[in-house]
């Protein structure tokens, strides 16, 4: 197959950036879109040329570390994939791909494709977790939890953190990322004693961070590799006039 | 130098309790004025940066990613193990204790291996009272699998993405230690070397990776969970990024390297598709409870899996290993899938893959139940392979998953420099030769959640340490050294990649140095691995400067310490004359072509003590006793 890249290079958070086109030929229908990068990129070095920096860790879609729009939509567009999960047989023979980072005034470009997404951490900080030190834990199967409960629990927590949601939502919303946090640790007894405290610190933070809201787009849903629901958003919204008014 | 272990005395199952009642402790107003540098953020480091933050130690926290949740930790699928005996299936601490002795093939440490079952208890009740969302049944009570090497169901999953949920418990910890000030995160920072003053770990030399600035960081202890060299190999399951340096540059200030030879390779991985590819994914050996695997039993049946009848199906581990059938340790699964793909039963394109076939638990807990258990693992596997696994075999075979190896420690997780501890997979500890499944994220967090607490203040107690400033001459020269290293590669300027040169190092490795060893090939890697290092040295060719993001300079330093690190791994491979484990040498086998131990000569640990550049390393050996797992040979048929 033969692929014509369009790239985003930018030297660093200041500079303009622009596209590069990198032509790649007799790639194989099996190799992965970052596999193909790399490639492109050794022959970059060998030429003497800076090859395109772009983040990326496990390979595999789990760690939330690749982070490239591909063809406009963040992830590309194969439904529940992460970047690195795109193989080129997705691709049709011949076609232009353009490649660019998540863009979102809360991730500002450090190098070409890679971005800071240190105000998603600052969101957790505020209150992602269930305040329980090390030797305070009482026997695991004190407490029963319904299974729906727990498989919810564990649905929203799938959410890899890579701010998709953010790249794709036209207001640079982090709700998606925020309530699915907020309601992995709601749908838990464990997590129930701080649930108000939780959901009004985690959405000030996100205020804070200068991240938009919710006009129920959804296109963070359509985004997301980790198919989170956009249900999320509401019971988060819910929880937060319950905690405000309470 | 000689190896104390430290062992404390008595009864094995009183060893740690006797040890946490004599431990010398500081006074809790006096931990804060005690500072502790934590390198790596999986569930070693993570845990443990949050426990000692929760003490009241000023924690410094180091890691190259971008958040320290994605540590490779997160992508461990399959479990943890636990000796709740929710099941009442006669599960205990002692029969976890002996499955994991006899699982690493009698080369771990008996005390180290009965603290972790023991403390495996108290982890699953953290982690759910941290909210990590472990599978359920119905009646909302935790459910358990069975793995590999086990006969009891004692693993507790979340789904396929265990590792995901315990590391985002963990950093989730530690993130409220660092809104309360007790962590100080420091994200896109790499070790590039560890800072000795009199003789005791003091701090780090890292490498600021946005600016390429090296930076000084001092403190009272220095904690590496820095994880595995897996990535040594080229091509592993693990992340890109994994990598063997910060542990290398301990290992070369002083700090001893255990057993670098075990390594772990993965049954059940996606088969390689060709060169250009960057890393190998594995599928959850949890897999292996429902999956059969098989292979056609005529050499060169090509005809597609639906269409062989059972007949002529060889299912080799049901029929070789009948009482663990396809639940048989990971190092017996890979080994008989590389001996019938060798015999010219394998398939695939490339003859170098056996089947999973789910037909059989489909038949028997429908789509739905499949699904249930492993929907997002067939979800993955479909997406690389483009194969739908409900309705064909998944074709999998062995890959470099985890290297049981790693920095030398005694009890305490103390390396052989004082104040320097490791954790998690980048120690030797707890996993012998070979480690069973769901038991390496139950050691990262019983290392990080229930061992440094009390060892670091131990440590902190009894010696007197002075204040330690980074403007020590010792860090000035650690980092004159590091920049100069640095310098030397951006200035050849030759015609290969560093990347180039890291595959010929893998494929070398892989071919001599993997699944199975023999003194030819180990002897012929070790002349070898010296000649691409020099090469390396002569030219590769690195972009860019050292003041800037720079991505290709992090992997070639990277490269340049695994073609260092490679020839003690096939060094210690060289000398172990045994198969034991992972660690298999075609010298070593029985009749049937099982790995034969030879504990009349190996029965130790042997840790590599660094002698400078161009010496031979010292072996120290660390001899192994078993008194409460008497010494056996290994058989799960």
């Amino acid at each position: 197959m033969n692929f014509t890249l369009k790239v985003w290079r930018q030297k660093d958070a200041t500079s303009k950036g622009h596209f590069q086109t990198l032509e790649a030929k007799d790639v194989s229908p099996d190799l992965s879109l970052l596999e193909l990068l790399d490639e492109l990129n050794e022959e970059l070095v060998l030429k003497g040329e800076e090859p395109v920096a772009f983040d990326n860790d496990c390979r595999e879609g789990i760690c939330g570390t690749c982070a490239l729009v591909v063809n406009g939509q963040p992830h590309g567009r194969d439904y529940g994939s992460t970047t690195c999960q795109l193989h080129m047989r997705m691709f049709k023979d011949g076609e232009t791909i353009t490649i660019e980072p998540f863009r979102s005034a809360a991730f500002p470009i450090i190098k070409d494709c890679v971005i800071d997404r240190t105000a998603l951490e600052h969101v957790i900080q505020a209150g992602g977790y269930v305040s329980v030190n090390a030797g305070a834990a009482p026997d695991a199967a004190t407490i029963p939890v319904p299974k729906e409960d727990s498989d919810r629990a564990f649905a929203a927590a799938a959410c890899i953190g890579c701010g998709a949601c953010v790249a794709a939502c036209p207001n640079a919303s982090a709700m998606l990322f925020t309530s699915a946090k907020i309601t992995h640790l709601a749908s838990l007894p464990q997590g129930k004693v701080e649930a108000k405290r939780r959901v009004r610190a985690m959405v000030k933070a996100m205020d804070e961070e200068g991240f938009g809201n919710c006009t129920n787009i959804r296109a963070c849903e359509a985004a997301c590799p980790k198919h989170i629901s956009a249900e999320y958003i509401a019971r988060m919204n819910r929880a937060f006039l319950c905690a405000s008014v309470s | 130098m000689t190896l104390d272990s430290k062992i404390p005395g008595g009864p094995i199952e009183e060893k740690w309790t006797r040890y946490q009642r004599d431990l010398k402790l500081v006074n809790p107003a006096n931990k804060r004025k005690f500072d502790v540098i934590v390198v790596g953020t999986g569930l070693g480091g993570a845990s443990a940066a949050a426990t000692l933050a929760e003490l009241g130690y000023n924690v410094k926290v180091f890691c190259i990613q971008d958040s320290p949740r994605r540590a490779h930790s997160i992508a461990a699928q399959g479990g943890i193990n636990a000796a709740k005996n929710y099941k009442n299936d006669g599960d205990s601490v002692w029969r976890l204790f002996k499955d994991t002795v006899k699982g690493g093939d009698f080369r771990a440490r008996e005390a180290n291996v009965f603290r972790l079952a023991e403390n495996s208890n108290a982890i699953i009740d953290l982690c759910v009272a941290q909210g990590v969302p472990f599978g359920r049944d119905y009646g909302g009570q935790l459910d358990n699998r069975s793995f590999g090497g086990a006969q009891v169901s004692r693993t507790f999953y979340a789904r396929g993405q265990t590792g995901q949920q315990l590391l985002l418990g963990a950093y989730q910890a530690m993130s409220r230690q660092i809104a309360a000030g007790r962590v100080k995160m420091f994200p896109r920072r790499e070790m590039k070397d560890l800072v000795l003053v009199d003789g005791r770990a003091r701090g780090i030399v890292v490498r600021n990776l946005l600016t390429g600035a090296l930076e000084r960081y001092a403190a009272d202890a220095v904690v590496l969970a820095t994880g595995g060299y897996g990535n040594v190999y080229y091509l592993s399951t693990n992340a890109r990024g994994s990598n063997v340096s910060a542990a290398w540059a301990a290992y070369k200030k002083g700090a001893a390297f255990a057993n670098p030879c075990f390594t772990q390779i993965h049954p059940t991985c996606i088969p390689r598709h060709g060169d250009l590819q960057a890393k190998l994914t594995l599928m959850s050996e949890s897999l292996r409870n429902d999956g059969r695997i098989w292979v056609p039993r005529q050499k060169g049946d090509k005809r597609p899996a639906a269409q062989i009848p059972e007949a002529d199906r060889y299912y080799y581990l049901e029929e070789k290993y009948p009482s663990f059938g396809n639940l048989v340790p990971r190092d017996v699964a890979s080994r008989n899938a590389k001996e019938v793909c060798d015999a010219g039963m394998g398939v695939g394109s490339t003859g170098l893959a056996v089947y999973l076939d789910f037909a059989e638990a489909i038949g028997r807990l429908g789509r739905e139940g499949v699904s249930a258990k492993y929907g997002n693992l067939f979800e993955m596997y479909q997406k690389i392979t483009g194969e739908n696994p409900y309705e064909t075999p998944m074709r999998i075979f062995p890959a470099i998953h985890y290297t049981m190896g790693g920095l030398w420690v005694d009890y305490d997780l103390m390396s052989t420099i004082p104040g320097c501890f490791v954790l998690g997979e980048a120690n030797f500890s707890d996993h012998g030769a070979n480690r069973l499944g769901a038991s390496a994220l139950m050691q990262g967090l019983s290392d990080g959640y229930f061992i440094i607490p009390y060892t670091l203040g131990g440590y902190f107690a009894g010696n007197k340490l002075g204040k330690v400033s980074t403007d020590d001459p010792a860090f000035a020269a650690a980092e004159k050294a590091c920049a100069a290293r640095t310098e030397a590669l951006l200035k050849v300027q030759g015609h290969r990649t560093a990347n180039d040169f890291h595959r010929e190092l893998g494929n070398l490795l892989w071919e001599n140095v993997g699944m199975a060893r023999n003194k030819a090939g180990l002897e012929k890697a070790l002349k070898r691995i010296p000649e691409i290092r020099a090469e390396f040295h002569a030219d590769v060719k690195v972009s860019g400067t050292a003041s800037d993001f720079n991505q290709n300079l992090e992997a070639a330093e990277r490269v340049a310490d695994y073609l260092e690190f490679a020839e003690l791994l096939t060094r210690d491979a060289l000398h172990r004359e045994e198969s034991c484990g992972g660690h298999f040498r075609e010298e070593s086998q029985t009749a049937e072509g099982e790995a034969k131990r030879d504990d009349d000569r190996f029965c130790y640990v042997g840790a590599w003590s660094y002698q400078g550049e161009g010496v031979q390393p010292e072996l120290l050996k660390e001899p192994l006793t078993f008194e409460n797992v008497p010494l056996a040979t290994r058989s799960y048929k």
